[in-house]
């Protein structure tokens, strides 16, 4: 599954240092984080899809404090 | 300005005035070294304690060279080597500049936002007891939309009743209202101008041309410039680098040459606030997104930052000819009657001979013949399959076909050496003489070409599955440089990697119906005409919503343009920042100087970039 949500994000380097960082995680497919649009894309398996997403915010969040997905 | 940004500003202010009354403090009473600190600690933390919080979570979690983690050692450093009023500046000054930053940002992305805004803020279905106002992801496909004069349409759909005037410009960039009345196809995004219309949707909203539009355009943004990828890179090495650089020159030359550490110290913070790749990171997506927006408010879809680059760094083009350059419809173009008959006789008798035939070029010479089809007159009407048309016209015999049916009939003609298809047309065995149909060119397509080169594109080159002579005289009134004739469309393929062969950027241009091997084959794959058509929007790289190909020119413009800024950025950002480095090393930059190329460089180039958004004609 791959869905979009609005995110906060403040700068085009945090942007790429969250994209690299979160795209590592378990369970994420695909990821991209955009500043431009202040997008976040994630593919993954539909039955973690919760989860995954869960653990991108946390991950994202220790990265960047500022960090949030609107969903 | 959003609350998040309106708060910094309020905490810069306070900092600038706390700042300016510990800087007179310091003048007038001249205090110890202890109190001078706590003087200017004030100010300092009042502005950069959220940028020491960051810099100490993101030590926590082992994120090194994050810049605030950054600024935190420039200014600690500086503190460290009593240049208390230096550091409470930079810090302050870093803010003001990443507020800078954040407003031009903002204010970018709304412009484009706005440019985007097509997206229908409601559906308005027909139900059962009247009307209800729904979100456009709402409506089921096969619902009944009402769409009242000045409302947008929400879903793609036909038109079940009403008469009106749409405006798509919006979505092509076609100022002209477009007609829509009842079994008209209506697209999503347009604006009803004037009547109501009821609309059957036939798409659910995330198939709507509307909302393929917008997800084009934001997932533009994730397919990056060669340029892109390059300061990508540049910025994961730059930082470290930069930061190893600060990180020896504090501590080897003090110990090598046995001097003091304060001298040394200093240039080394100069290099940790330069050291933050901001002003390219920032600036070139800006760009890139930007030229994109600017295309997208003529009506054409640029895929990405990449296509954006590659079209303008084309130097050849190679159209297909039909519905791309010419229009693909017959037309009588030209008539040449024989000695004695006029002009009028001779139509009529073509178009009795043809008129009960549904060949297209029957249909051509019908078109062309504005008086009555008089049916009761014309009997035993037969097709000569391969050599034109037979009938009876008051009894005698009417043809209307080929030179070789002349020849079989004994019928005495001239030949006609035009290009196109050359309709003979005889009654009662005499020549009345004939008709030339051919493709006419799309209004503009010779403009279009010429526009071309004076935008830089080195070779137009056009491909034909039409006869030589045919396509040669398209080529000639266009001012096409190269023609390839006489084309399968498995040919048309080849033919194209032998162009691509020879090496410089190629784009294909086409109608997007069945050339979606060759749009895809070439660097950049341009489809025309395409507003609806799903196919074309796939396979093709750039998208000309309506069918003016004079906007490829312009799409070229808007290319050269956007790179034309990006590189200014790439170029102006390294360039300040390498000098104030080797001054720095120097010990010649100070610290205002370096937040000058860290921040001030970045809004200027952010600045820059928004240029990209405005359209040159």
């Amino acid at each position: 599954m791959k869905k979009k949500f609005k995110c906060e994000v403040d700068c085009a380097n945090c942007a790429q240092k969250i994209q690299d960082a979160v795209s590592k995680l378990d369970g994420v497919e695909e990821v991209s984080v955009n500043f431009m649009t202040q997008k976040l894309t994630l593919t993954a398996a539909d039955d973690r899809f919760d989860a995954v997403l869960d653990a991108v915010a946390a991950r994202a969040k220790q990265i960047e404090p500022d960090f949030v997905i609107v969903r | 300005m959003t609350a998040k940004q309106r708060k910094m500003r309020a905490r810069i202010l306070a900092a600038l005035a706390l700042f300016a009354a510990a800087f007179a403090a310091d003048r007038a009473l001249a205090p110890a070294a202890p109190a001078r600190l706590a003087l200017y600690l004030i100010p300092y933390l009042v502005i950069g304690y959220d940028v020491l919080k960051k810099a100490g979570v993101n030590l926590l979690h082992a994120q090194a060279f994050d810049e605030c983690l950054l600024m935190t050692i420039a200014t600690a450093a500086a503190f460290a080597i009593g240049e208390y009023p230096e550091a409470t500046a930079v810090m302050l000054f870093y803010q003001v500049g990443e507020l800078f930053q954040s407003v031009a940002v903002g204010r970018a992305r709304a412009s484009i936002g706005e440019m985007m805004s097509i997206a229908p803020d409601f559906a308005c279905v027909e139900t059962a007891d009247g009307a209800e106002e729904v979100d456009p992801e709402d409506v089921a496909v096969g619902s009944v939309l009402i769409v009242r004069a000045g409302e947008r349409v929400a879903l793609d759909g036909v038109v079940l009743s009403g008469e009106s005037w749409l405006d798509t410009s919006a979505l092509t960039g076609e100022s002209t209202p477009r007609r829509a009345a009842a079994g008209d196809e209506v697209f999503s995004g347009c604006v009803n101008g004037a009547g109501t219309l009821r609309v059957r949707t036939t798409k659910a909203y995330e198939d709507s041309t509307v909302a393929r539009v917008l997800e084009l355009v934001e997932n533009a943004s994730e397919k990056k410039a060669r340029l892109e990828q390059f300061i990508t890179r540049f910025a994961r090495a730059y930082t470290p680098a930069v930061t190893i650089a600060a990180a020896l020159l504090a501590l080897v030359p003090p110990l090598l040459l046995h001097q003091g550490f304060g001298g040394w110290v200093h240039r080394a913070c100069v290099f940790l606030i330069v050291s933050c790749p901001c002003a390219l990171v920032i600036s070139v997506p800006l760009g890139f997104f930007g030229g994109v927006g600017a295309a997208s408010r003529i009506g054409v879809l640029v895929k990405g930052g990449n296509f954006l680059e590659a079209v303008a760094d084309c130097d050849t083009m190679v159209f297909d000819k039909t519905g791309t350059l010419t229009r693909g419809e017959f037309r009588v173009t030209r008539t040449i009657p024989a000695d004695g008959v006029d002009e009028r006789t001779l139509l009529c008798a073509a178009a009795h001979a043809e008129a009960s035939s549904a060949h297209p070029i029957a249909r051509s010479v019908l078109a062309a013949w504005d008086g009555e089809i008089d049916r009761a007159r014309v009997t035993d009407a037969s097709e000569l399959s391969g050599f034109g048309m037979r009938a009876l016209w008051d009894g005698e015999e009417l043809l209307a076909g080929s030179g070789r049916l002349m020849e079989r009939r004994g019928i005495a003609y001239t030949p006609c050496r035009d290009s196109g298809t050359v309709v003979y047309v005889a009654r009662g065995g005499a020549y009345l003489g004939c008709l030339v149909i051919s493709d006419t060119l799309k209004d503009g397509a010779a403009e279009a070409i010429r526009d071309l080169k004076t935008a830089g594109v080195k070779r137009t080159v056009m491909l034909s599955g039409d006869r030589a002579a045919a396509a040669q005289a398209v080529a000639d009134a266009l001012g096409v440089d190269e023609v390839h004739a006489e084309l399968l469309p498995a040919d048309k393929v080849a033919r194209l990697e032998e162009l691509l062969a020879r090496g410089g950027r190629t784009a294909f241009v086409g109608d997007g119906i069945n050339d979606a091997p060759s749009l895809m084959r070439a660097d950049v794959g341009v489809a025309m005409g395409s507003l609806g058509s799903d196919a074309a929007i796939e396979a093709a790289d750039v998208v000309l919503m309506d069918d003016d190909v004079r906007k490829l020119a312009a799409v070229v413009r808007i290319g050269r343009r956007t790179m034309r800024i990006v590189r200014e950025n790439v170029a102006f950002a390294l360039a300040v920042k390498f000098a104030v480095l080797i001054l720095g090393a120097l010990g010649w930059a100070t610290m205002w100087l370096a937040v000058f190329a860290d921040v001030g460089v970045t809004v200027l180039a952010v600045l820059n970039s928004m240029r990209c958004l405005t359209l040159h004609k």
